[in-house]
């Protein structure tokens, strides 16, 4: 009895849990395999439409004699670099309309001309032509003839289906990709970000954890760049940084803070100078790190504002008892107790990071020293049309990824469940 | 008498006061005012002279006379040492120096004795400016949108520095940019369409994870624990990694520029955040209400429909409004999957009209602003679902 119980309760859970897992498997588990099948694949943006066979219809009058008409069809093959095998071609007539010297391909019957084309080859281009003549020798419509679509098939390779693999994709994302640099820009940009959103977090929650008039509305405040759809914050400050019509540029020529405008999404490099030591600084890059840190830092806020609510009032209590500075509550009470949340959202974020493309995308493109491994897949997959080197760098992204959760999971997995 | 923290109360408190006073200078010359000149040094000696008075004074008048008569010479001295400046300018010197004042009222010759007063000040500014500062640094971008869709190509050519909204224009020319962009470039259609992928991924992400999320709550069967970790990994796989693959198939498929297309994807990529957050609701329903629908013949169907879902109505509004966010704001699948402008949605709409370098500035702006509107509009009404939502669904944005 209980038995079949658990067997249909097991039942029961399979029919529900069985949709949103199909449906999850699809879309998102099964890319990430056909990543690997793609990137050691030697294939091109323009490969992966199949090849269709396509016709275009023309109708013209051969003489004054409306009964009589001539159709052409301007045959081709849709792809540059593949051949279509066994080109079936289909059109019908009107009533009484009925073709004259036909091609020996075709035939005709119940009004239906059907043609056996063969093999295309890539790029195949031809005239097809046929006469038509009504019957009882009435004028015949050409509307009516122009409407009626000819129906094509045939048969082509699905180059993505292909059995032939290659290693040139991977060797040409380690080797002529500038991959050092590339990785190295993914890093900092991931780090600083990750760093900087924390840090900011971290003030901002300390100040609204203060009873200060007004802090549910600056924790929502808080949250807008967040909240906000990417585009039109990359578009804003886009425009507030521009050099030439740019606020922020405008406002520090203005107050004769500096000479020139800056252009601080243009620019790879600006040279500081601190103290007698030059240094050059990765400005746009900078810049990037900041937008990101000022669009992230809220979640990092709300999380730790969430953990500072939390610790008992009367620890401080106590540590007003025994006289201690506002500095040794925040080092003594406050950073122990949110050194758990501090390390999960550092990993999840730095996961994040690693991985964000809108961001860059909108602001630079990848340009001045931007390109981060997202932002190469795009670049690599749709700008060079390169799908399969666009995949080699997303197996790549694939592999860094899978090495930090084991780090993750290895050093505060534990915890990630207590959360 | 203690020096040292009166030494540091002073630069503090002044240097407090000459930022605040710097950024409204800032804000006003975005409304059109020409100042060259931030002034900084001259603010901060006569910002040293205020506290420095406000701290002998004491209490030997009234704090609401003291404040009131301090500001007004500040706001004197200011107005001296600066250049001409319109009386609304001076009003608001004016009354940031009331609202410094009435923050300096706790500190006294007597208070600054006390244990650790410098680091209580530093905190105490810190504080006040950090709140300043942030509210600033957050809210000037969205300022600079909508004001900037409300000006003309002309308007901002002349002066890149006037913002000020000219309020005697008609509503029509005042809405001009909007008006251009629903006409010409077609946003009343990108608006429904953005509006019909979000609300059908809210539906079917709801359908989908309603039931698996219950499954995992409460059902024993075979993989549930590897499916519970699973949902966690998955979340952290970026949307990048996907978009090859999906492309390549989608094109195959005759998916691409489809909103169903659009759909399948946002819905699949929300899903395990939603049920990792309805699954966590629904542990915290006791199970005695479900074994009572059990004794009256109920199915998991029934159970479902009449128990779990009118007493987690909160939570499956939380996740509803915050997967409708995701789908609003998405951008990368949009990006990749709709060339035709037929089907776009409004992110892909104004990155659309981005690339095109003769579109002034205020269209793209105006559509930034309405794109920003709604997100920010229900962030604001049901703030309180969506932060517990938030917080639940940590690691997806």
């Amino acid at each position: 009895m209980s038995d079949s119980l658990s067997r249909l309760e097991k039942r029961t859970a399979y029919t529900l849990v069985l949709p949103a897992v199909l449906l999850v498997f699809a879309i998102v588990l099964f890319p990430i395999f056909a990543n690997v099948w793609i990137s050691f694949k030697d294939i091109e943006l323009k490969d992966i439409r199949i090849p269709e066979p396509r016709a275009k219809k023309i109708v013209k009058s051969i003489s004054e004699n409306q009964s009589e008409l001539k159709i052409i069809y301007k045959l081709r093959n849709s792809s540059l670099i593949q051949e279509i095998r066994n080109v079936q071609f289909q059109d019908k007539l009107p009533t009484n309309v009925s073709p004259i010297n036909l091609d020996p391909r075709c035939n005709f019957q119940s009004k239906k001309i059907v043609c056996n084309f063969g093999n295309w080859q890539a790029k195949y281009r031809k005239n097809f032509e046929i006469t038509v003549v009504n019957n009882k020798g009435e004028i015949i419509d050409k509307k009516i003839i122009k409407s009626q679509k000819p129906i094509l098939s045939g048969k082509a390779d699905n180059p993505l289906l292909t059995t032939n693999f290659t290693l040139e994709n991977f060797k040409k994302v380690f080797y002529e990709n500038n991959f050092v640099e590339l990785l190295l820009t993914t890093f900092y940009f991931t780090f600083f970000g990750t760093v900087g959103a924390i840090i900011f977090g971290i003030l901002a929650a300390q100040l609204v954890n203060q009873n200060i008039q007004g802090r549910t509305y600056m924790r929502g405040i808080l949250l807008f760049p967040y909240v906000g759809p990417v585009v039109a914050l990359a578009y804003t400050w886009t425009l507030l940084l521009d050099p030439n019509s740019g606020t922020l540029n405008a406002l520090l020529v203005n107050f004769n803070i500096i000479e020139q405008p800056i252009n601080l999404l243009g620019q790879k490099y600006i040279t500081m100078s601190i103290l007698g030591f030059e240094f050059k600084l990765r400005l746009a890059l900078t810049t990037v790190i900041f937008f990101e840190i000022w669009r992230y830092f809220p979640l990092a806020f709300l999380f730790i504002l969430a953990r500072l609510q939390a610790i008992p009032q009367s620890l401080y209590e106590a540590a007003q008892v025994d006289g201690a500075s506002p500095i040794q509550k925040f080092t003594h009470i406050t950073l122990p107790q949110i050194t758990a949340i501090i390390s999960i959202l550092f990993m999840i974020r730095f996961i994040w990071n690693f991985n964000k493309f809108e961001d860059i995308f909108l602001l630079t493109g990848g340009a001045s020293g931007t390109r981060t491994l997202p932002i190469n897949v795009y670049q690599q997959g749709f700008a060079v049309s390169d799908i399969g080197m666009g995949s080699a760098v997303s197996i790549v992204i694939v592999m860094l990824l899978l090495s930090f959760m084991i780090i993750y999971f290895r050093l505060i997995g534990k915890r990630a469940n207590e959360f | 008498m203690n020096f040292k923290s009166l030494a540091i109360f002073l630069i503090i408190s002044s240097l407090f006061l000459t930022c605040i006073l710097s950024i409204w200078k800032i804000m006003s010359t975005l409304q059109g005012l020409i100042f060259t000149n931030l002034n900084v040094t001259p603010i901060f000696l006569i910002s040293i002279l205020l506290s420095l008075a406000f701290v002998f004074i004491g209490n030997k008048i009234n704090h609401l006379i003291k404040i009131f008569s301090l500001s007004f010479i500040f706001s004197i001295l200011y107005f001296y040492f600066n250049e001409a400046s319109p009386y609304w300018y001076i009003l608001g010197v004016f009354l940031i120096t009331l609202f410094f004042t009435n923050k300096l009222k706790k500190y006294s010759i007597q208070s600054l004795k006390e244990d650790f007063i410098s680091e209580k000040i530093i905190f105490d500014f810190i504080t006040l400016f950090g709140i300043v500062f942030f509210a600033f640094v957050i809210l000037f971008p969205f300022y600079i949108m909508l004001v900037t869709s409300f000006k003309t190509q002309i308007a901002l050519l002349v002066n890149p520095l006037d913002f000020s909204i000219d309020f005697t224009k008609s509503l029509a020319e005042l809405f001009k940019s909007y008006f251009v962009i629903f006409e010409t470039y077609n946003f009343g259609r990108y608006i429904l369409i953005s509006s019909a992928v979000s609300i059908g991924t809210v539906i079917v992400t709801l359908l989908f994870a309603i039931p698996a999320a219950y499954a995992v709550a409460r059902l024993n069967f075979f993989g549930k624990n590897f499916l519970s970790t699973s949902i966690l990994i998955i979340y952290m796989f970026p949307a990048i990694v996907l978009v090859i693959p999906l492309y390549t198939v989608f094109s195959q498929l005759g998916l691409r520029n489809s909103i169903f297309g659009l759909l399948i994807v946002y819905t699949a990529t929300t899903l395990p955040v939603a049920i990792y957050m309805l699954q966590g609701y629904f542990k915290s329903i006791p199970k005695e209400i479900e074994d009572a629908g059990i004794m009256d013949g109920q199915n998991w169907f029934g159970i479902i429909l009449k128990i779990i879902i009118p007493l987690s109505l909160p939570a499956i509004a939380s996740v509803a409004l915050y997967v409708f966010m995701i789908a609003w704001n998405e951008f990368l699948f949009s990006l990749m999957f709709l060339d035709s402008p037929k089907s776009f949605t409004l992110s892909r709409a104004i990155q659309y009209l981005s690339g095109d370098a003769e579109i002034p500035r205020q269209y793209l702006m105006a559509g930034s602003v309405i794109v920003t509107l709604p997100v920010l509009f229900i962030f604001i009404y049901f703030e309180k679902y969506l932060v517990s939502g938030l917080t639940a669904g940590s690691v997806k944005e």
